[in-house]
């Protein structure tokens, strides 16, 4: 039973206020580890900042992020990162001027150990850490199929490996919760399949807890084990996925009443 | 098989530059007493040597960690100061008398050193408040502390205001201190060419490392790093420190350079070539993100103003010309506009020049060349 261990991200009566608009209130979840959740909701039902909260974006200014049930309040966002929280962006933010291999490399950087002076003298630890890194960073292209583009200039990247090529960063962070802000946002549909399919193997070779936004609705359906639906920053429905499709607050917030 | 490659262009470069330094010293050997090598030359060489770090050590925070810094002279001063009052006291206690023997390579070596450290050590101090900003509200506050820092040196009673040269410490570095007359420029240009090419390899090193990696994430995208784990504001300070460092080298051996000290040859207002839009605009000529692009662009500004100074020619001019020579920043700003026009990301852009990838790098050039004409070609064709 999932439901008896300790999720592996939770959020308490999280809540954030700009001036006097409350953009996202009480926001509750848990996520188990190997679970992948579905976050939905109409254009601006605050979805994003609910990612910047869990990420140290955007301070929360009322509840708690937990992760393996420690908080997280106060933390930078690379100390967000540090403690396993790895997201991607809904526009796609890449070091553009780097190479694919640079931008995953790039991930790794905080759990390289050699100093200035390894660097400086070109140590035998600097060659090892480097080859290793390397090793690492192909590893995860080869999951994202982008292995034979690792020389490439990120910005000349077709649109769908560069939000690839995201993913491939985020995993290289070593993550305990993968945040994926649409992943499958201006993809056609054989992107899209290809996409699922590195999800899934992401899934299946790490066992992360995955937090997704997504509009494309078969795409949340078909890979969601739950789903959470928040409208106007508040929570207005949670559940299975055909619990959701059938839910008439659900319905009401995409449709109108 | 990739890493044997970086290693084999590491041996290449080294035997080249051993070459190059073996065919410099034998040069020196044979000409270092004519009077053109003394006089023109060797001073020559040594201006290059420090405008060379000034652009390359700028353009870790401009071209690689992507915020614009114009206090960069501020730290120079600092590094010039400091290696010129060290080198004062130690002769003052007798370290050394005149300016040959070990010991004194060793005074020499050891102001070069404190000058880099002291100008880290402000460069972190005044780093980590003012990289908290960014843009141009960093530039305007790296403006401000680049002034602040010549007026405090101004006012310090063991600098004076007019200059080490009739302030307290005195009458000329050329006797006293380690500035090198035109015997001691020759005779010690091994020491700048070496310390160039330490601090050159230095930075070179660091940008290949994962700080490089780390600070043109930070250019590329800040969010995107910190959400890769990166601490911005660690990367972005010490390498604001790293470069102030370097700057702070540069200083020293400015200092050894001249007879005298004078806070208004580091000063904003200066027109002359120690200003720090100067350096800027060195860097922004030689590619943003290109050391080896700065190496360039420091030697041909430097060429440009020493040119329209010196030039036998420009008394060829017409007057008007002329006139406008008397205006080096205007020179300087017209040369900007035509590369900028021409080759907007600088003379190299992001390339580096490199030995051993020189004839794949020739043959990726020659073909995308050839492409570009097709396709023009084409085009033509189409209409």
């Amino acid at each position: 039973m999932p439901e008896k261990k300790l999720p592996v991200l939770e959020t308490k009566k999280l809540g954030i206020t700009f001036g006097g608009l409350k953009a996202v209130q009480d926001f509750n979840i848990q996520i188990y580890q190997g679970e992948l959740v579905g976050l939905i909701g109409p254009n601006g039902a605050g979805k994003t900042t609910v990612f910047n909260m869990l990420t140290g974006v955007y301070v929360p200014t009322e509840g708690t992020v937990l992760l393996n049930g420690i908080p997280l309040n106060g933390k930078k966002t690379h100390q967000f990162v540090a403690a396993g929280v790895a997201r991607t962006f809904q526009n796609i933010r890449l070091f553009k001027q780097m190479t694919v291999i640079e931008n995953v490399k790039t991930a790794f950087t905080k759990d390289i150990q050699y100093n200035m002076l390894d660097a400086t003298f070109r140590t035998p630890k600097f060659w090892k850490a480097e080859k290793e890194m390397t090793e690492k960073a192909m590893d995860l292209l080869a999951i994202c199929h982008l292995e034979d583009k690792a020389d490439v200039i990120a910005a000349n990247l077709p649109y769908g490996q560069q939000r690839k090529l995201e993913i491939a960063r985020a995993l290289a962070t070593n993550m305990k919760v993968l945040l994926l802000d649409e992943p499958a946002a201006g993809m056609n549909p054989t992107e899209t399949a290809e996409l699922l399919a590195c999800i899934n193997t992401i899934r299946d070779r790490f066992g992360v807890a995955i937090l997704l936004i997504e509009h494309d609705m078969a795409l949340v359906m078909n890979v969601c084990e739950r789903i959470q639906v928040i409208d106007y920053g508040q929570t207005i429905a949670s559940g299975l996925p055909e619990e959701i499709a059938n839910n008439p607050k659900v319905i009401a917030a995409y449709l109108g009443e | 098989m990739k890493k044997n490659r970086t290693k084999q262009g590491y041996l290449l470069n080294t035997i080249v530059i051993v070459a190059l330094f073996a065919l410099f010293q034998v040069l020196t050997a044979a000409m270092g007493g004519s009077g053109s090598f003394k006089l023109v030359l060797a001073p020559c060489l040594w201006q290059c040597c420090y405008l060379i770090i000034l652009a390359a050590s700028l353009n870790l925070v401009l071209g690689f960690l992507g915020q614009l810094s114009l206090g960069h002279c501020g730290f120079m001063a600092i590094g010039a100061y400091t290696a010129a009052l060290l080198s004062l006291a130690c002769e003052r206690a007798g370290v050394f008398e005149d300016k040959e023997g070990p010991v004194f390579l060793a005074v020499l070596i050891g102001c070069i050193l404190a000058a880099g450290l002291l100008a880290a050590l402000v460069g972190l101090l005044v780093g980590i408040p003012a990289l908290r900003l960014k843009g141009d509200y960093l530039a305007i506050i790296t403006l401000g502390f680049g002034m602040i820092i010549v007026n405090i040196i101004n006012n310090l009673p063991f600098c004076g205001q007019d200059g080490l040269s009739l302030g307290s410490a005195s009458s000329s570095l050329y006797k006293n201190g380690l500035g090198f007359g035109s015997k001691g420029k020759v005779s010690y240009l091994w020491v700048a060419l070496l310390v160039t090419l330490l601090c050159l390899v230095m930075m070179f090193m660091f940008i290949r490392s994962k700080y490089g990696r780390a600070i043109r994430a930070i250019r590329d995208d800040e969010i995107a790093a910190s959400a890769s784990g990166i601490n911005t504001s660690f990367y972005k300070i010490m390498t604001f420190s790293y470069s102030a460092f370097f700057a702070g080298v540069a200083g020293a051996l400015y200092a050894c350079a001249n007879a005298t000290l004078s806070t208004s040859s580091f000063a904003f207002s200066n027109g002359g070539i120690l200003n720090s839009t100067f350096i800027v605009v060195m860097v922004v000529l030689g590619g943003m993100g290109s050391l080896t692009g700065s190496i360039v662009a420091a030697v041909i500004m430097f060429l440009v103003n020493y040119q329209i100074k010196n030039g036998a020619w420009v008394t060829a001019l017409p007057a008007a010309v002329q006139g406008v020579f008397q205006y080096p920043m205007l020179v300087y700003a017209i040369v900007l506009i035509v590369v900028i026009m021409f080759r907007p990301k600088g003379i190299f852009g992001s390339y580096e020049f490199s030995l051993i990838n020189l004839g794949r790098d020739l043959k990726a050039a020659r073909l995308r060349k050839a492409a570009e004409r097709a396709e023009r070609k084409e085009a033509k064709a189409h209409a």
